[in-house]
């Protein structure tokens, strides 16, 4: 028999081995980056290589530090409140956000429902169909729709065709066509979600409500509803994240006035090569989306660690 | 009685083809003779052969190979070390945080990952090019890893790994020869997310890669940009297929290990 | 049979004072427990009462809080789950899904760095000790209940532990299946003479398979003893009403003490009872305990009203209504039957009736 002490010691550092390796990987390049982030964001724009006046010298040691609180300076914040432009772009962010995230809501439910309703067979096959859209190319997915939403596109082509309209209807470069691409992009991950909690629901809560005098309606809304509220979260969540922060859509559907503050930090970066005010925008950006995604870990890792 | 609507079954339909048209238009018009995107011209495969004479094309999609391949191996790596260390009631200094770290980067718009990647790797020196991209990668795509293969373990019978134990496996054999046969399926499956994530992006790449290291979403971009070609159907029609055959086989490979 | 008895001097199983607690729940409690070599032990009690966590402390899946497990003389404490020489069957049987009925049962072995030839030797002749040779190929989820069951046994004595630990090892059987087992499981034990532990909620099933029956409640064992002794004489009312069904009356106690008679002053009047364990003081309250078997329809005795009589075969069993209103219940062999509102006596004798404290659990 192996004694305590060498048994718990070996067992302690085993334990300690496995998630170090994973945690100081995200802590690395996760968490130390947004710290980067927040300092650039404080520093001066310079039309130097990298185009940044350091306020920070990691060598300076503690005199350094001094020096760095002194130089510190919000000029990169004020400038986003002072001028409209950034403004405008983060409550078109938070209103596309918001009123796409409804949108899927109100389109996913039903495909959700349907699914979980489908015959026990068909579940896995669809829930494949729902699942490959997101294996293919999002870039490939969102130019698609440049095809079918330009003035000569597939769409006008058809509503012409149909006599519905008189002269190509302008879709793309609208933020209409903003919101059809991110309803598009992101269905699978409202439906998904939602199907995993209807797809569980005990049917037999169902008949009892009918049964105690629920109409098939009032079953519906008073069962199913409020038992499918914890997928509706985590769809809601997984959708309005991402959408607040998205770049690829408004820049390749949206129209130049649907500036959202992705696709700013990304001019900011890119083509005015003003890095720390893309970092400010980045800071600002964290700030919103920070809330829903405390949320969302919290309801991920409940779900995940229920025993 | 348990029926779903018959509302709900039309947007059933209706929202599988709102999926699959656009991508099905993608993969109809590559095959189109004319170069004006929306007209029928006949059939036609000539954008296919011009592609393989493109040299930074081809040159990027090795490029985007190569990076998912690592970044994919790589996550997968460190997505399955920290589903086992959150796997059960194991405590260890860190724990929240490591919860944490795993969940956020899942939906951290990718905006904000990039830049910040860049700064850091800007801050530290690092030269940009194939190797900070595949850092990037691996850093976002291993919290998919994880979730799948935390997942798995969480379906697992906590008693299999004690009989282990008490049949005289030490505990590295119990996962050698017990955990990781059955978590398998999983593991394969966050390597192929991981790997499809990584070909798949754009954003955190473009502000991560440096000279040299130009992935094809990237070159697609570029010329995305500059309105809808026959050529970037047809690279498009490639990549849907390549995926396609990926995930199919994907998951008739895991049918047959789950029998 | 080639397997060899183990020698009668290894598989001494021996808990001192072992308690344990998961935060502010205290699921063992100061347990002190011999168990003899080569005996059939098990742990008897409701879901909760810390009978499993005992099986898995032994196991070493969990470390005491306090006290001593000792094997054979040695302090089990700190070693790892597979450096122990026990085995355990699982309630779930815990076969591994990804290795046929041959590799289970191989696995241990195949720790221990045995040669393959020799491995694959023990391994038939485990298979062929439960039966199941012709099955080796099998993956678990081709078998059928009972099959698995004997998989998870054979893979479990194997390695020829020194005490096999069961967890409710019957417990995912059918009833019919079930007896039948538990015939085959006491003739295998006999067969080896390895100790067995079985932990299980069934006091029939215990007072089939066991030599002795360690009764627990709450963390705490609260009587050891062979199914007979547990049943003429039960320490508390909680054994009394485990181990099938018993009139009880509260009374206060006369003077005496453990390992006499004594009085007990009771509503019905006062009655001459055993009492075995010490059941308190004098003038402390007290319970009288009767096996409804051991209850007489006699010319004297208590009065009484004849109630109801139910036939089950082997015995009547009559329900008759005392002077302040109680109802005891007497069995007896069928017979002339007696009319429903007949007075009635009820006897007993003295050494068939227990005394027990009235506020034990």
């Amino acid at each position: 028999m192996t004694g305590r002490r060498r048994e718990s010691l070996r067992d302690f550092l085993g334990r300690l081995a496995l998630p170090a390796v994973p945690l100081l990987w995200l802590l690395a390049f996760f968490g130390l980056p947004f710290l980067v982030v927040v300092k650039i964001s404080l520093s001066d724009p310079a039309t130097a290589l990298p185009p940044y006046t350091p306020v920070l010298d990691w060598d300076a040691g503690l005199a350094g530090w001094a020096d760095v609180f002194a130089a510190l300076d919000f000029e990169n914040y004020r400038t986003l409140i002072a001028d409209p432009l950034y403004l405008a772009a983060g409550l078109t962010s938070l209103g596309v956000a918001l009123a796409a995230t409804g949108l899927l809501i109100l389109v996913g439910y039903p495909i959700a429902y349907a699914m979980a309703r489908a015959p026990k067979a068909w579940q896995p096959l669809l829930v494949a169909l729902m699942v490959i859209p997101f294996w293919t190319s999002f870039l490939i997915r969102v130019y698609a729709w440049i095809a079918i939403l330009k003035a000569d596109g597939l769409l006008n082509q058809a509503l012409l065709a149909l006599g519905l309209v008189v002269k190509p209807v302008e879709i793309l470069n609208t933020p209409a066509a903003v919101m059809i691409g991110v309803v598009y992009a992101y269905l699978p991950f409202m439906v998904l979600p939602l199907y995993a909690v209807l797809e569980r629901l005990d049917r037999g809560l169902i008949e009892a409500a009918r049964d105690l005098g629920a109409s098939r309606l009032g079953a519906f809304r008073t069962v199913t509803v409020p038992l499918s509220l914890p997928g509706l979260l985590a769809g809601a969540l997984l959708c309005f994240i991402p959408i607040t922060g998205e770049f690829i859509i408004p820049d390749l559907l949206g129209g130049t006035d649907t500036l959202m503050l992705g696709r700013v930090l990304w001019t900011e970066f890119f083509s005015n090569r003003d890095w720390p005010l893309a970092s400010a925008v980045a800071v600002v950006l964290l700030v919103i989306v920070a809330g829903p995604v405390v949320l969302f870990r919290e309801a991920e890792s409940r779900r995940l660690e229920r025993p | 009685m348990h029926r779903a609507h018959p509302l709900a079954w039309a947007a059933l339909g209706l929202g599988l083809a709102f999926l699959y048209g656009p991508i099905l238009l993608v993969v109809v018009y590559s095959f189109n003779a004319s170069r004006l995107v929306t007209v029928w011209a006949g059939f036609s495969t000539r954008w296919y052969a011009g592609l393989l004479d493109n040299g930074p094309l081809v040159d990027s999609a090795l490029v985007t190979l190569k990076v998912a391949l690592a970044s994919a191996g790589l996550a997968t790596v460190l997505g399955t070390l920290a589903a086992l260390a959150l796997d059960g009631r194991r405590r260890f200094p860190g724990r929240p945080l490591l919860t944490g770290l795993v969940y956020a980067p899942m939906v951290m718009p990718e905006v904000i990952t990039g830049l910040s990647l860049l700064l850091l790797f800007v801050g530290l020196g690092i030269p940009r090019g194939v190797w900070t991209i595949v850092i990037a990668h691996a850093t976002f795509t291993l919290c998919f890893v994880a979730v799948v293969v935390q997942a798995r373990l969480r379906q697992l019978d906590r008693s299999l790994l004690e009989a282990a134990a008490d049949l005289g496996a030490a505990p590295v054999t119990v996962f050698r020869t017990v955990t990781l046969p059955l978590i398998a399926p999983a593991v394969i499956a966050g390597f192929l997310l991981a790997f499809t994530l990584s070909m798949d992006d754009l954003v955190i790449a473009s502000f991560v890669s440096g000279p040299g290291a130009t992935t094809l979403p990237m070159r697609l971009y570029s010329q995305v940009r500059l309105g809808v070609t026959p050529e970037i159907n047809a690279i498009s029609t490639l990549l849907i297929g390549a995926v396609s055959v990926a995930v199919l086989g994907a998951s008739v490979l895991t049918a047959r290990r789950g029998r | 049979m080639t397997t060899p008895a183990p020698s009668p001097a290894t598989g001494h199983l021996r808990f001192e004072a072992v308690t344990k607690r998961f935060g502010a729940h205290l699921a063992v409690d100061r347990v002190d427990l011999d168990l003899a070599p080569g005996q059939v032990f098990c742990l008897l009690g409701p879901s909760g009462c810390g009978k499993s966590t005992l099986l898995r402390l032994t196991a070493g899946f969990e470390e005491p809080s306090a006290g001593k497990i000792l094997l054979d003389g040695q302090d089990l404490a700190g070693a790892a789950p597979h450096r122990r020489p026990v085995n355990m069957m699982f309630q779930s049987y815990a076969l591994f899904p990804h290795r046929d009925v041959a590799r289970n049962v191989a696995y241990g072995l195949e720790r221990e760095g045995l040669r393959k030839a020799e491995v694959a030797a023990r391994v038939a002749e485990m298979l062929r000790l439960v039966q199941l040779d012709h099955l080796s190929a099998r993956r678990p989820d081709q078998l059928s209940g009972g099959q698995r069951q004997r998989v998870a046994l054979a893979r479990a004595l194997a390695k020829r532990p020194r005490v096999l630990l069961l967890d409710e090892p019957l417990g995912a059987l059918d009833r019919a299946l079930r007896e039948e087992t538990q015939a085959e499981l006491r003739a295998l034990q006999r067969r080896l003479g390895t100790t067995f532990v079985v932990v299980t909620h069934d006091p029939a099933e215990a007072m089939v398979l066991a030599d002795r029956i360690g009764v627990m409640a709450a963390g705490r064992l609260v009587q050891v003893g062979s199914a007979a002794e547990l049943y003429e004489r039960p320490a508390t009312r909680y054994v009394a009403s485990l181990l099938g069904d018993v009139n009880l009356i509260e009374g206060r106690l006369g003077g005496g003490g453990a390992g006499a008679l004594r009085g007990l002053e009771t509503p019905l009047g006062l009655v001459q009872a055993f009492d075995h364990h010490g059941a308190g003081p004098a003038g402390a309250p007290g319970l009288l305990a009767l096996r409804p078997e051991r209850l007489t329809l006699a010319g004297q005795g208590l009065p009484g009203t004849l109630l109801d009589a139910t036939y089950l075969g082997d015995r009547i069993v009559y329900r008759v209504g005392m002077a302040d209103g109680r109802v005891l219940r007497a069995a007896g062999a069928p017979g002339a039957g007696l009319g429903v509102g007949t007075p009635v006596h009820l006897s007993f004798s003295s050494d068939d009736a227990s005394l027990l404290p009235a506020d034990s659990a």
